[in-house]
Parts: C-alpha cells; structure tokens; sequence
C-alpha cells in the first residue's frame, strides 16, 4: 500500500551499494516479502499467481517453440508436427503451449468472477480493474492470432470468418480489412504478421500485467470481507503467508494442466485442425477454441453482421465499464443478498453462452418439441436461446448492476477485516 | 472411499479426466459430433495404446505397417514419416540393440526397398537412388491433381495424422474400414461412390424415404480396401477384414504420434511428482498459517 512504509534493510556491503543506486531488490522486498495482504484471503485469490505462472509458461514455451516454427503457408502445418516429432521434447513443449491457452482462460475467468463477485472493480481499484480488462483482450486477440498459426482448417476458416468481421463496418471496412489481412484474403501476410503479432503481444501483456500489479499494490487487495485495511491486525505478510498459500493453488492447477497435457492432449482442440488449411474446402462447423465460445454465440446472436460485431466488442467494452456501472456501496456480495443471485445466474448464462456457441444455431434445443417461428427462426433453437442469454449478459451490467445497487438492503458489513476473521471464526466453532 | 478404491487407478483416472474435460469443453463435443454418422468403436479386443498406462504391441504395429504398405500406399501418402521413425521406441521395428534407428538392419533393409527422386549432381537430370533410412515415406502420386486424376477426383488424404484429424481416432479408422455395406434401399448412391455409415456427410438430398429417418453417414470415393485374406500376416495372424483393420488403424495411431506412449510415461512422473510437491506445501501452509485464521 502507498502509505506503508519500506521496512528493507541492505545487510551486505553490495546490497547497500545498490541499494542507494537502483533500490531493485527494495521493490521486490516490499511488492513480494514485506507487502500486508489482508489474512482473510480465500483461494479464490490465488488466481492471480496462478496467472502469473500461466503468462510464465506461454513466453518460455512459446519462444522455444518460435525457434523451431516456420510462418509460411506451405511449412506451417508441417513445421508443428516436426516440433511434436523430431524436436527434443517438442510434443510437451507444444502440448504445453497449446493446452497452456486453455488454461490461462481457464484461470482468467475465475479471476475475472472472482472480482466481480467481491466487487474488486471498486473504489479505489478501477485502474487497477479497466487494466485488467485490457489485458483480457489482449489475451484474446493473443490466443486467437495463435490458433491461426498451426495453419489446419479450422486455424484458416476461424481467420477468415473473424478477420471479415472488420469488413462489416460500413465504409471503412473494406479498407480495413485488406489491409488487416495483407491482401484481399488470409493468406501468407497474414499468417506472416500474425506470427509476428503472436509473439509481440505476450510482452505488452507482461508490461500491463507490472502497470496491473502496481496498481494492485497502490491501492491494496481486495479481500472477501470487502473493507479496507484498518490496521496491521488485519494483515500478513505477503512471504511466507501469501506466498505459501499461492504455491499450493498453483500446484493443483498444475496437476490439472498435467493430466491435459499428458493424458488428453487435444481433448480441448478440434480434430479438424490436424487437417492441413486448405481455402477451397470449408469445414462443416466452423467453432473458436471454448475459451471464445460465449463472445462467437454473442455475435451470432444478431441477425445483422455488422450489429453482431457491435454486440461482441460491446459484451467486452462493458466490462470496461463496471465499476460506474454498480452503484452499490458494498464490494462484497457476501452482504449483497438480492445480488448474489442475479450473480448465479450471470455464470450460469454465460456458461450457457459458451454452450450455445458450440451449437448450430437452427439446431434444437430440445429435440421433438414443438416449436412456432419467432421472426427469423424457430423458438426452440439456439438462436433463440443464445438471445436469451445475451439479452441477460447485457441486462445484468446495464439494468441490473445500476438498478439492485440503489434497491438492495445489504447484510451490515464487518467493521474490520480482524472482526470478519473473528466471526468466522466462531461460526466454525459452532 | 471405498467404491473409488474398488474402480481401479487406471478406471479412475479416465472417469476424471472425462469429467474435467467435458465440462471445460462445455459439450462442444456434441455438437462437433460428426453430421449423421454412426459412432466409431472399437475392434472387439480394444487398442492396446487406450489408457493411461497403455502401450503399442510391437507385433501389431509391423501388422499395420503391413497393410499400410500392401493396400493404403497404393493411394495414400504419409509424408511426415520416415523410415527411420519405423525403428524408434515405441515404433514398429525399435529394437534396444539398435538406440540410433538408423544403424537398425530392418530399417536399413525396409528403407532400401524403395526408390526416391532426387537430382544428378553432374548433370541435374532428375534421377532416383535408392531410399535411406532418413528419407519420407514415398508419395504415390507427383502431386495433388495426379492423385485426383486417378482417385475419380478425390485426392486421398495424407494419413500421417489421420488418426489425429478424425473424431475418435483409431476407432474411427477401424469402424471406417470395416463398416462399409449396402446402401438401404432410398439412397442414390452415384456412380464412384461407395456408401459407408461411419463416413461423417449429409444424406438428405440423395434420400428418397422418409426425410426424418436419413440413413446415418455418407459417401466416400474410396472403394472398400480391405478384404479378408488380403494381406498375409507373417505371424500367422489370421487375416480377416477386422484384423487387417484394427492392425492398420494401430499403426495409424502410433504415426499420428510416436511419442505418445512416451508422453504418457512422463506424464505418471509428473503427476506423481506434483502429488508429493503437494503435501509438502500443504503441510508448509499448516505449519505458516498456525493460528493466524
């Protein structure tokens, strides 16, 4: 926090000569040693290490698997099973970058919920909130211009169908899109400036992940209680309590990472991505990896392209803009009673989103039932249930959010993180 | 507790596995189901590689590569393999006398059987020398439109990670070799084209019956490849149309990954490792944490 102080003494003679120098090992004394963290942290806090460790493992494994790895239209392809094949240990090193996606979406989305549910995004933590956000997106463009790379159908079709998005706009959309795509198709520019964007973007992640753990750190954690830090009775220190505490959360998420990487490898992939990209055959069911399900149903949500790409960006813009959004004054929803449960079914709805965008969107929803034409399609089909649920996403941050906050009557809110412990506590003890 | 001891490691770790990945998956399983195809299975005896603990049988493997060679190279290429691949663990022919796969004689001996292009360094005529063991498979046509002109307009795929590129894997390749049969009476079948219920495709518009029982699968190009008796197994296997099957689609899946077997051993350390690493931080947290809750 900004007003505690640095408690770092340099013992040796060479840490006092940097010290009055470059204080580098004060900074990682006081954000990673001495730093308070509220002592009522549950697991649901462990996430942001745990992504730390993901962001780790997708520079190191992805910058092995560059130097092996070739960004042209006829090598591509072949240039990954070489890596799985004649590389040492190449197949975990891609296995692990491949998988390593799913897990730091896997990862984030709990981290997001978890900052939704305890109303992290609040004052004083927009900043800290809005640069998470960024680096969300740039995860997914990130993630996306990776799965282009490997060159199969679906890298080739899922390039094609979101790069023409941009072309929906009216007017400069055409512009736009060829000079996105290098040329009037996906082609090999594309595939040559995804590559050198795919590796680009990791490191101004890491770089908003720094600007997002100062801000963390100005401002202090959150924590489930959502009060703010009172006094030093409310607080450990960041080694060995966070620390530790951490290292058993990332140690199970590796365990999960694990049995993918080792026993289900392209569990989370689709088979038709092992077929070579070929622009003259379309695979019957073109899908983005699950972590970009829900986003892919929003946008086909909407019968018009143009206002699905609007909805899309829109679903993602408007979590940018939570924190003005809920006008409630407690952060937690443990004392937010009506909330929690419009909370429920926000991860419920946007479960079924991801759901729904794995599905044709005419297929039926339950089969045999009958049905009558709403507009443009049956009720009973995924397109309608997708707007469903995309009408809830929205409703929950523009009408919810705002409406509940000013309505609700919350649950009296601890008057210190130590008088939170202590209730708990007790509850335990019966 | 006890039912869980009582289903067995092997058992167990599958039914977790599937449960995690189902639900990370989010049922995009079913929908990426192939459109109307029947649901591939197994050989009645199972693969030997299926499993956490599963490993390829050798005797199977050189089988495989058999019927490979005999019936499915007459169209099929399979570019990323190389003869030297035939002799590492886990492959077909890997003997442990022979660590460098390139120093083993039936390797050496497969590899000299075939002839590959390459240029005359004198002149640069195109000529061909015979094959070693670091060269690819050869392919069985010059190009894509060769392959099309002589498969009836349909190029063959590689099948160098068929097994890979297919919703279930060997099985698919096993039901698909060994599920063809008469169209039911109502389809259209066009000429060149053979009827196959595993085939993923879309029968509605060739079907005369009624539209809301369209006969599951589709139609491929390929002919029926295998019959019973076609390739003779030196090991005195008896050669049905299920065994010629389930051998090539095993040889088929150690292809698409060799190191898979390899991938699963380290995996075993892996996770025996992190359970370890895992009680001795949670008994560091215990110990830090002492009275601080």
């Amino acid at each position: 926090m900004s007003d505690h102080q640095s408690t770092y003494v340099p013992k040796t003679g060479f840490e006092k000569w940097l010290d009055s120098r470059l204080p580098i090992v004060r900074l990682a004394y006081d954000s990673f040693v001495d730093y308070p963290t509220p002592k009522n942290l549950n697991y649901w806090w462990t996430f942001g290490g745990i992504l730390s460790v993901c962001l780790a493992i997708q520079i190191i494994t992805g910058i092995i698997l560059a130097m092996h790895y070739t960004p042209h239209v006829d090598y591509a392809f072949n240039s990954v099973e070489r890596i799985m094949r004649d590389v040492n240990y190449g197949w975990l090193i891609r296995y692990v970058h491949a998988n390593g996606a799913s897990m730091f979406f896997f990862a984030v989305y709990i981290h997001m919920l978890r900052g939704l549910y305890y109303g992290s995004y609040k004052a004083p933590r927009e900043v800290l909130w809005i640069l998470g956000c960024i680096i969300f997106f740039l995860m997914i463009a990130t993630a996306f211009m990776g799965y282009v790379l490997p060159w199969g159908q679906m890298s080739f079709h899922g390039a094609v169908v979101i790069t023409n998005l941009i072309g929906s706009i009216p007017l400069i959309g055409g512009p736009i899109l060829t000079w996105l795509q290098g040329g009037f198709a996906v082609d090999q520019a594309t595939l040559n400036r995804f590559f050198s964007l795919h590796y680009l973007l990791p490191f101004v992640i890491a770089g908003v992940v720094i600007l997002h753990i100062w801000a963390l750190h100005v401002a202090g954690q959150n924590n489930p209680a959502g009060v703010e830090i009172k006094s030093k009775e409310d607080t450990v220190a960041f080694t060995p309590y966070a620390t530790v505490k951490d290292g058993v959360a990332i140690i199970v998420f590796l365990f999960l990472f694990s049995v993918f990487v080792f026993f289900m490898p392209n569990a989370l992939g689709h088979a038709d991505n092992y077929i070579p990209a070929n622009p003259l055959v379309t695979p019957a069911h073109i899908v983005p990896e699950w972590y970009l399900l829900p986003f892919y149903a929003i946008l086909r949500a909407i019968p018009d392209k143009f206002g699905g790409v609007i909805a899309m960006f829109g679903s993602i813009a408007v979590i940018f803009a939570l924190p003005w959004l809920d006008t409630s004054k407690v952060k937690s929803m443990r004392y937010r009673p009506v909330m929690r449960w419009f909370f429920v079914i926000f991860v419920i709805v946007c479960l079924g989103l991801g759901w729904c965008g794995a599905q044709l969107p005419d297929a039926q929803v339950i089969p045999g039932l009958p049905s009558f034409t709403l507009f443009d399609g049956q009720l009973n089909s995924y397109l309608w249930l997708t707007r469903l649920f995309t009408i809830y996403y929205f409703v929950f941050f523009l009408l919810i959010m705002p409406w509940i906050g000013l309505k609700e009557e919350p649950l009296p809110v601890p008057a210190s993180i130590s008088e939170a412990v202590l209730a708990e506590h007790n509850k335990k003890k019966g | 507790m006890k039912s869980l001891q009582t289903l067995g490691r092997k058992a167990w770790i599958q039914a977790a596995t599937t449960v995690m990945a189902a639900s990370l998956t989010l049922g995009a399983g079913s929908a990426l189901a192939a459109g109307g195809a029947l649901h591939p299975h197994e050989p009645k005896e199972g693969f030997s590689s299926s499993g956490v603990l599963g490993t390829y049988d050798q005797a199977q493997l050189q089988r495989g590569y058999k019927v490979y060679r005999e019936v499915c190279a007459a169209c099929h290429s399979m570019k990323l393999i190389s003869f030297r691949n035939l002799g590492e663990k886990d492959g077909p022919f890997y003997d442990p006398k022979y660590k460098n796969p390139n120093e083993n004689p039936v390797v050496k001996q497969i590899a000299s059987e075939f002839e590959v292009p390459t240029i005359d360094s004198e002149t640069g005529d195109v000529i061909t020398r015979k094959a070693t063991t670091s060269d690819a498979f050869p392919s069985p046509f010059a190009n894509p439109e060769a392959a099309a002109a002589s498969n009836g307009g349909a190029v063959p795929p590689d099948l160098s990670v068929i097994t890979k590129a297919r919703h279930g894997g060997a099985s698919y390749v096993y039901s698909l070799l060994t599920g063809y049969k008469a169209p039911p009476a109502g389809l259209k079948i066009a000429e060149g084209q053979h009827y196959n219920p595993y085939f993923p495709g879309d029968l509605s518009s060739a079907w005369s019956g009624d539209h809301k029982h369209v006969p599951a699968g589709g139609v491929l190009a390929m002919a029926p490849p295998l019959s019973a008796g076609q390739v003779t197994f030196d090991d005195g296997r008896e050669s049905t149309l299920s065994n010629q099957a389930a051998d090539v689609a095993a040889f088929l899946e150690w292809a698409g990954e060799p190191k898979a077997i390899l991938r699963k051993k380290t995996g075993v350390a892996v996770l025996a490792y992190l359970l370890l690493f895992f009680g001795l931080t949670y008994a560091s947290y215990r110990m830090v944490w002492r009275g601080k809750h």
